[in-house]
């Protein structure tokens, strides 16, 4: 309950603030300026954070603010209303969320590609080395829930290796899920090959097989009725760009 | 009776912001009410909404007992003891009323998690382990609510009149029968008041549960955590789900008023 009353906090106070900007970029029509508002998904944090730094470095008077979070808890927020320019989602499934409702009307366009890595904590206190470890009720495993993309990519990666886990919780997106291996509170979980590398020294990486058959493609576009149309497009072109997909690659995502 | 005294033209200055007030705090409730989808509601209600609802009732309840056994010395305590640094103290069990409940919730995983300064002993001396698990939501529900009910009791205990107590001891009773036998029923309504505050923080808990105690089905997945999974991917189940924890809990409490908290206050 408290956490749907924060996001429409958020909403209300990103309402607030798209109001100040519109007006800003409609005076200075054709150069970028003014806020622009991203919805991303968890697992971009730090690359859209980074690549949010060098657009504002690149063009002056520009400011990106993040709303990060679940992919499919985003959607809904921008069905409902959300004030936002672009949104990058971690799977095509809730992109068409939003461009079902035509809240976008762009065609989006695939800018990275994420696979999933089993995930354990320093030391491996838990012992796993494959997937049909996480089938073993005696250790603690977390997973993302089946709305998410990682979760339901985590579903496919068990299809594929016929294995049946034994998850002990179903969390509402990839960092927590990732927050839960690096406090040592479980044993496994799975999430993406990128949140590992993010998660520096204190989580150790194992890659399987099977990830390679569920990758996640990840859609961006400008929203329909974006507040700062100009710098929404800007910023998608920027995502697109050499400089983006650098980073993007250097974070561990796959180029399409 | 004496109410009728003070009666006279309504004035206008507490009449407009109280009703505003009201509007403001029922609206919402009337928008999730008009939105329900009341036809499919009784095909959306499958057997995990019937085991979330559950597992929140017996979980509130069991955090509003653990908060009655420790909550109510603590406010005896800060009431009567006469310890130094007590206002101090009062100030520290109202943080978690302030602290947000996901940081509660880390807070939590820090202290009782496996890997936790206190947790990380009873794992490995007992195999105790409350991430996860049901007492781990209990445990998060009473770190939210207590203060609540601490607060509430602890009020009713410094408005009680110390006499009552004065005069027990004057006719022989320990401290420890005087507190059951004097105190305690003098303040019961405020204990009860506290207990209900409690009982209802503690059955919409969100964020420190999830943070604390995971989400699975059947084990940790209370309603509010179904109602912000269920958002996610499918709103009219969302709305469905949230109207039946909402109509529970409000036939609950108006129970519960018309048993206990009637009367003249």
């Amino acid at each position: 309950m408290s956490r749907i009353a924060n996001s429409v906090l958020v909403g209300a106070a990103l309402m607030l603030a798209g109001c100040g900007s519109g007006g800003q970029a409609a005076t200075a029509s054709g150069t970028v300026t003014g806020d622009v508002t991203v919805f991303a998904a968890a697992s971009l944090t730090e690359t859209f954070t980074r690549l949010g730094e060098d657009f504002e470095e690149a063009n002056p008077g520009t400011k990106v603010r993040f709303n990060f979070g679940g992919s499919s808890a985003l959607a809904q927020q921008l069905d409902q209303g959300a004030p936002a320019d672009v949104f990058a989602s971690a799977a095509p499934a809730n992109m068409k969320q939003v461009t079902d409702t035509r809240t976008i009307t762009d065609a989006p366009r695939t800018f990275a590609r994420n696979k999933l890595a089993i995930v354990v904590p320093k030391g491996n206190p838990g012992g796993i080395s494959r997937l049909a470890d996480f089938a073993d009720a005696g250790r603690k495993i977390a997973l993302c829930a089946e709305q998410v993309p990682c979760g339901a990519a985590s579903q496919k990666v068990f299809e594929l290796a016929k294995v049946t886990p034994a998850p002990d919780t179903l969390e509402q997106d990839v960092k927590a899920v990732l927050t839960k291996v690096s406090l040592g509170e479980v044993d496994g979980a799975l999430v993406y090959r990128t949140d590992v590398r993010a998660a520096g020294d204190k989580v150790e990486g194992i890659e399987f097989a099977e990830s390679a058959q569920a990758v996640n493609d990840y859609p961006i576009a400008p929203l329909a009725k974006a507040p700062n149309a100009v710098a929404a497009k800007a910023f998608v072109d920027f995502v697109l760009s050499g400089e983006g997909r650098a980073v993007l690659s250097a974070a561990g995502f796959d180029h399409p | 009776m004496t109410r009728n005294r003070v009666r006279g033209r309504l004035p206008v200055v507490l009449v407009l912001p109280a009703v505003i007030g009201l509007a403001f705090l029922l609206v919402p409730l009337a928008g999730l009410l008009i939105r329900t989808p009341w036809a499919s509601l009784s095909t959306s209600l499958s057997a995990e909404v019937g085991e979330a609802l559950r597992l929140s009732l017996i979980c509130a309840s069991l955090a509003t007992v653990l908060c009655l056994f420790l909550g109510i010395p603590l406010a005896w305590l800060l009431a009567r003891s006469g310890l130094p640094g007590r206002g101090f103290l009062r100030a520290l069990v109202t943080v978690p009323l302030v602290l947000p409940p996901v940081v509660g919730g880390v807070a939590l995983l820090l202290v009782l998690g496996r890997r936790g300064l206190i947790g990380e002993h009873l794992d490995a001396w007992f195999g105790i382990s409350l991430p996860f698990t049901t007492a781990g939501v209990v445990v998060a529900e009473a770190f939210v609510a207590m203060p609540f009910l601490v607060i509430s009791v602890e009020g009713a205990l410094r408005a009680a009149d110390p006499r009552y107590e004065e005069a027990a001891a004057t006719l022989g009773a320990s401290r420890w029968l005087t507190f059951r036998r004097v105190t305690l029923p003098s303040v019961l309504p405020g204990v009860v008041a506290g207990a209900v505050l409690c009982w209802a923080r503690a059955l919409g808990e969100f964020g420190a549960t999830i943070t604390f105690a995971g989400n699975f089905p059947g084990e940790t997945t209370t309603m509010p955590l179904a109602v912000y999974l269920a958002l996610e991917t499918d709103p009219d189940a969302a709305i469905v789900l949230s109207i039946v924890l909402l109509l529970v809990s409000v036939g609950v409490l108006a129970g519960l008023r018309d048993r206990w908290i009637s009367g003249p206050t």
